[in-house]
């Protein structure tokens, strides 16, 4: 590999909770930097920027609340800017800190931040509040309702039923139980989803990712600066995004551009990280991931988007025989996922440090044993905006 | 140690200019009782709800083609859970492809029994013949129209 590369030395997430009565905002993302730090066993002298990862003010209640996390990250008279792609900002802001470094501008780059999603009593009417005032803001969208139909459309073309989403929540709770971290941390059964109340149909109460509470943040830096200071550190190979049109509507009907049922852009993201890390096969290729996926329909979209499947619609068997599990052929979201853990802001930065763990080595309970090359990814906007990431020891 | 909390509350009111092409699809709607989509340039495609132009072929759309008012499912959900500032359950609404149209428009699903979830879902299901009601007295909003069974 020749010495261009991007690292990532440094890893601190808090162990997420519904609430975090004893932080507030700034102090919990300060929480999650001083643990990148003192990963990194470096000084904050050392940081020569920051990206900083937040996504929509009204889940956190402070406008334009980077404002406060300026401090928090040691921001002081150092280059600042904040990343906001929704539920993929921290897979993006992690990108932007990667671009940094890449582009040769500078050598060591922090990103982080966080969320407080459980004081925010109204999500989904926050949510709401991402649709279009002309057009779609009177009808009851929120992100649960636009998956629900994600759901619905996979259901029908690919057979998925209430049964294989209950068992992405059993799988992804039982591996959150081995991870300190993770928020909802109790194992489930499928007739314990299956028994919970609808939502909005077919997603059930433990079909869906908690509010979550806590911070996330990472340090990445050149491979020179790496090499000549004898630090260790995993390997940022591929990185990528890709949009798609904001109207859902636009996602079904006659000849759609991407179809609604999978994550079309998604793919087009992994496609173009895969190439550059020099992916061909991802199912041989790749030992882990960690797939942005809030609610359990759309963990099959995500694990096809991947090409970890052979054909879209796969994965549905490919889950029942227990391949994703840990200790199966690929197992996705040994953490527990975003269906155990979603601080928005932070969530797909979560992605991005536990793939990181992984390949390190360092996950603890969780570890896939022997991973060296694992893939990441976030999904924003309306299903909407993706990020995603391949990153190998 | 005792840890004390602050209940904060964010009310604010827009008066959000729709645009000329969404103004003049309520003003259909209210005036016609019909809906209008918007054809693209280059692709052909009927935009429903109409947009001034393409994202696909980047070009403005230009004309006005009436579609529905029958059309078929393309999604659904039925929403059973309470959310603030959101209507209360159960409901069921999702997307329409109107006949004429190429892309699908969002709109509640109106006299289908939501008692039973699985037997709605039976009713609802992608591709069902749905045609389009409008209200006696429309004001020209996304509320004056809805789907029901035909």
């Amino acid at each position: 590999m020749s010495g261009d590369r991007v690292g990532i030395i440094g890893i601190g997430q808090s162990a997420f909770r519904a609430r975090r009565d004893d932080a507030n905002y700034p102090e919990l993302v300060r929480e999650a930097v001083v643990m990148a730090m003192a990963d990194a066993k470096m000084d904050f002298d050392a940081i020569e920027a920051v990206v900083y990862s937040l996504s929509p003010d009204a889940m956190v209640g402070i406008g334009n609340a980077e404002r406060l996390g300026v401090d928090a990250v040691g921001g002081r008279m150092k280059p600042f800017l904040r990343i906001n792609t929704g539920g993929s900002t921290g897979i993006s802001a992690t990108a932007a800190a990667y671009y940094h470094v890449a582009s040769g501008a500078f050598d060591v780059v922090l990103t982080a931040g966080a969320d407080k999603v459980g004081e925010c009593g109204d999500s989904q009417s926050v949510l709401n509040k991402i649709w279009d005032p002309s057009y779609e803001r009177p009808l009851p969208l929120g992100t649960i309702n636009m998956l629900a139909m994600s759901g619905v459309r996979y259901m029908q073309q690919f057979g998925m039923t209430e049964v294989d989403m209950a068992r992405v929540t059993v799988k992804n709770r039982r591996h959150a139980s081995l991870n300190h971290n993770a928020h909802l941390r109790k194992p489930v059964t499928i007739d314990e989803v299956l028994e919970s109340r609808i939502i909005s149909w077919p997603i059930k109460l433990l079909d869906c990712c908690p509010q979550s509470t806590g911070g996330a943040a990472l340090v990445l830096a050149s491979e020179k600066y790496i090499r000549d200071n004898h630090l260790d550190a995993v390997w940022i190979t591929g990185v990528a995004h890709c949009a798609e049109t904001y109207w859902m509507g636009d996602r079904m009907g006659n000849n759609p551009t991407a179809e609604h049922s999978g994550a079309h852009a998604l793919g087009r993201s992994f496609e173009r990280s895969y190439k550059m890390a020099g992916i061909k096969d991802p199912m041989k290729q790749v030992h882990i991931a960690e797939l942005y996926a809030p609610f359990s329909n759309t963990e099959y979209h995500a694990i096809d988007a991947a090409r970890l499947c052979s054909r879209p619609g796969e994965s549905i068997q490919r889950l029942r025989d227990g391949e994703y599990e840990l200790g199966g052929r690929i197992p996705v979201n040994p953490s527990g996922g975003t269906l155990c853990t979603n601080a928005i802001a932070v969530t797909a930065m979560a992605r991005v440090a536990e793939t990181a763990l992984q390949v390190w080595g360092r996950a603890g309970a969780h570890q896939v044993e022997g991973a060296r090359v694992g893939i990441a990814s976030g999904n924003g906007g309306d299903h909407q905006i993706f990020g995603t990431m391949v990153i190998e020891a | 140690m005792e840890l004390l909390g602050r209940q904060e509350v964010w009310s604010i009111t827009y008066d959000h200019a729709l645009g000329e092409t969404a103004s003049s699809f309520y003003t259909r709607i209210r005036d016609e009782a019909a809906i209008y989509g918007r054809r693209s340039a280059g692709s052909g495609k009927v935009m429903v709800p109409p947009r001034s132009f393409s994202d696909e072929t980047l070009l403005p759309t230009e004309e006005w083609v009436k579609v529905g008012p029958g059309g078929k499912i393309e999604a659904f959900t039925m929403v059973y859970e309470a959310f603030k500032n959101l209507p209360p359950p159960p409901y069921a609404f999702g997307y329409v492809l109107l006949d004429g149209a190429d892309t699908a428009l969002g709109g509640y699903f109106k006299g289908v029994d939501l008692t039973d979830p699985a037997a709605a879902a039976e009713k609802l299901k992608i591709g069902t013949r749905v045609t389009t009601k409008f209200a006696e007295e429309r004001k020209g909003e996304m509320l004056d129209f809805w789907f029901e069974l035909a």
